[in-house]
């Protein structure tokens, strides 16, 4: 079965769904905090436009409650949420660059391969078409993973763990049409909690080591700042 | 392949040599309407070549033969490889006998050739300007053919009339690799054509010049061809942009009434075309030369989003 075979709904669902895995490697890649935020936020507002689409194809009305939660909270709420703490931590104007940022994303395209290689099987099995949308959300999955991984700031690795929700997210709509509403708003609410906490976190963090370079929690002790900026000093001259 | 569709082919060709002066005529045009100045006449490109057609050859003493060859076979290269795209008419010879990676390589052509003459003569910013546009062309060129590919998996032809015929004859469908596809085509084309966030074609100012530094000491007939050559070159991709991915108007066949509906398609599209570059150059700003390979990654990202995204999502299973 071909896109052009397709009920006009699911062909343009693939194109939200495609979408989505390009704000993705957008979150990856970008490295000023503000934007990469703003991807974010296009990475909510697209999976709820996938949600709207689905529940418009299968008449599901719970679907359109979920489509204004996700609008409401991913698209909304949140990125506000991150805006505010990034205004108020004054890192706002921050850009961190990756360290190899080509790398990052050839890594992050071999990844969406290997997703698609872990759904085959699944499709192959007697699936329908839209499924292969599993394959996208698992990529989003991972490509969040990846970002946790390659990112050292803290707003961005949050980031990367809010995207990981979204791909799961995008999962369960794209192939069951669903979690049911109780778990959806549990998870919703999970959600909002983490970001909260992530939230007192941030300032807990850059208290204790007057930055949000995650990888400076690896040296803990006393005396090695000290003696860093004194080598540094010395070697200016 | 009557004598009438050679003919066609023919007219076709001179018809990108003749109107490409009036496409940057008429982004010269807009871009000065949008920086509250009234700008050159549409006409002014056309008086530029003829000026410089008319002027003397200077030609450096340390300069070599291939110095006075280059212009030539810059200038036929990329007229060749325009005359493989369609710009009025479908099924013409000239477009079915060469495919997209023919234009590929015939664009390379002239770049190498670009390139040689420009480190010909032997002056820093020659040498630099070639360096500069080895450095974009090794980038540009894998992600073009990246496009190229995604066009050609989906239509299953790497012929350009092959990609449009497939177009037309399909219904609209939202393919989610044809939208990557554009995406990756039009920053190609900004970086390939040499316009602003790239290279700023207005500029001779010694550190960010690139299309410029390299035909720095060309003159007279010489700088005719290669500026004329840059024009076609922009139509060329505009035309690729236009037919490629809108196609709808383009004349299938020869007859007088689908011609001229083919002609006002194309003018209407170039002419749209040609205000959203006036006015992405003058919203952005000329990138550093050192950020250049990140925005040709981001071509080759979509290339490759555009493979993927056909072979997942469109390719049933």
């Amino acid at each position: 079965m071909t896109l052009a075979e397709l009920p006009p709904l699911e062909q343009w669902m693939l194109l939200v769904a495609a979408f989505v895995l390009f704000t993705s490697f957008v979150l990856l890649a970008q490295a000023r905090l503000v934007s990469a935020i703003h991807a974010f936020a296009w990475q909510g507002a697209l999976i709820a436009t996938l949600t709207l689409i689905v529940a418009q194809a299968e008449q599901s009305s719970h679907l359109w409650f979920s489509a204004l939660l996700t609008l409401a909270l991913k698209a909304l709420l949140i990125p506000w949420m991150l805006h505010r703490l990034v205004r108020r931590l004054q890192i706002a104007r921050d850009s961190e660059a990756l360290r190899w940022p080509t790398l990052a994303i050839m890594a992050a395209v071999a990844l969406v391969i290997f997703s698609y290689w872990l759904v085959l099987p699944m499709v192959a099995q007697e699936l329908t078409f839209t499924r292969n949308i599993v394959a996208i959300s698992l990529a989003v999955v991972l490509i969040g993973l990846l970002m946790m991984v390659v990112r050292q700031q803290a707003v961005a690795q949050v980031l990367g763990f809010m995207s990981i929700e979204n791909g799961l997210f995008l999962a369960a709509v794209s192939t069951t049409g669903g979690m049911p509403l109780f778990v959806e708003l549990g998870v919703a609410f999970d959600v909002l909690v983490a970001m909260v906490l992530f939230g007192v976190f941030f300032f807990q963090i850059r208290e204790s080591i007057d930055s949000l370079d995650v990888d400076r929690l690896n040296r803990l002790t006393e005396t090695q700042p000290e003696g860093q900026t004194e080598t540094r000093t010395g070697e200016t001259p | 392949m009557t004598p009438l569709t050679w003919a066609m082919a023919v007219a076709q060709a001179l018809l990108y040599a003749a109107a490409a002066p009036l496409l940057i005529g008429w982004v010269r045009k807009v871009k000065a309407r949008l920086q509250n100045r009234r700008g050159p006449a549409l006409v002014q490109p056309y008086r530029d070549l003829y000026k410089l057609f008319a002027k003397e050859v200077r030609v450096a003493h340390t300069a070599s033969p291939l110095y006075r060859l280059a212009p030539y076979l810059i200038f036929a290269a990329i007229w060749l490889a325009a005359a493989s795209v369609p710009l009025v008419a479908l099924g013409l010879p000239t477009t079915t006998i060469a495919d997209m990676i023919v234009l590929v390589g015939l664009l390379g052509l002239a770049r190498v050739f670009l390139a040689l003459a420009g480190m010909d003569v032997g002056t820093a910013f020659g040498g630099m300007g070639a360096s500069r546009e080895m450095l974009v062309a090794a980038l540009a060129e894998p992600a073009l053919l990246m496009v190229i590919f995604t066009l050609a998996m989906t239509a299953h032809s790497t012929s350009l009339s092959g990609v449009i015929d497939y177009q037309l004859a399909a219904d609209f469908v939202p393919r989610p690799s044809f939208v990557f596809a554009l995406g990756g085509l039009i920053l190609l084309s900004l970086a390939e054509t040499g316009r602003i966030p790239v290279d700023n074609p207005t500029t001779h100012l010694e550190l960010t010049m690139v299309h410029e530094a390299m035909v720095l000491e060309y003159s007279g007939r010489h700088l005719a061809l290669l500026e004329w050559a840059a024009q076609v070159k922009l139509l060329l991709y505009g035309a690729l942009i236009a037919n490629l991915f809108l196609p709808w108007g383009i004349a299938e066949g020869l007859a007088p009434a689908a011609l001229v509906l083919g002609l006002a398609a194309i003018l209407v599209k170039l002419a749209v075309l040609g205000v959203a570059l006036a006015v992405a150059e003058t919203v952005l700003a000329k990138m550093r030369l050192f950020r250049v390979p990140a925005f040709l990654n981001l071509a080759l990202l979509l290339g490759l989003l555009g493979l993927l995204s056909h072979v997942i999502l469109e390719v049933g299973a």
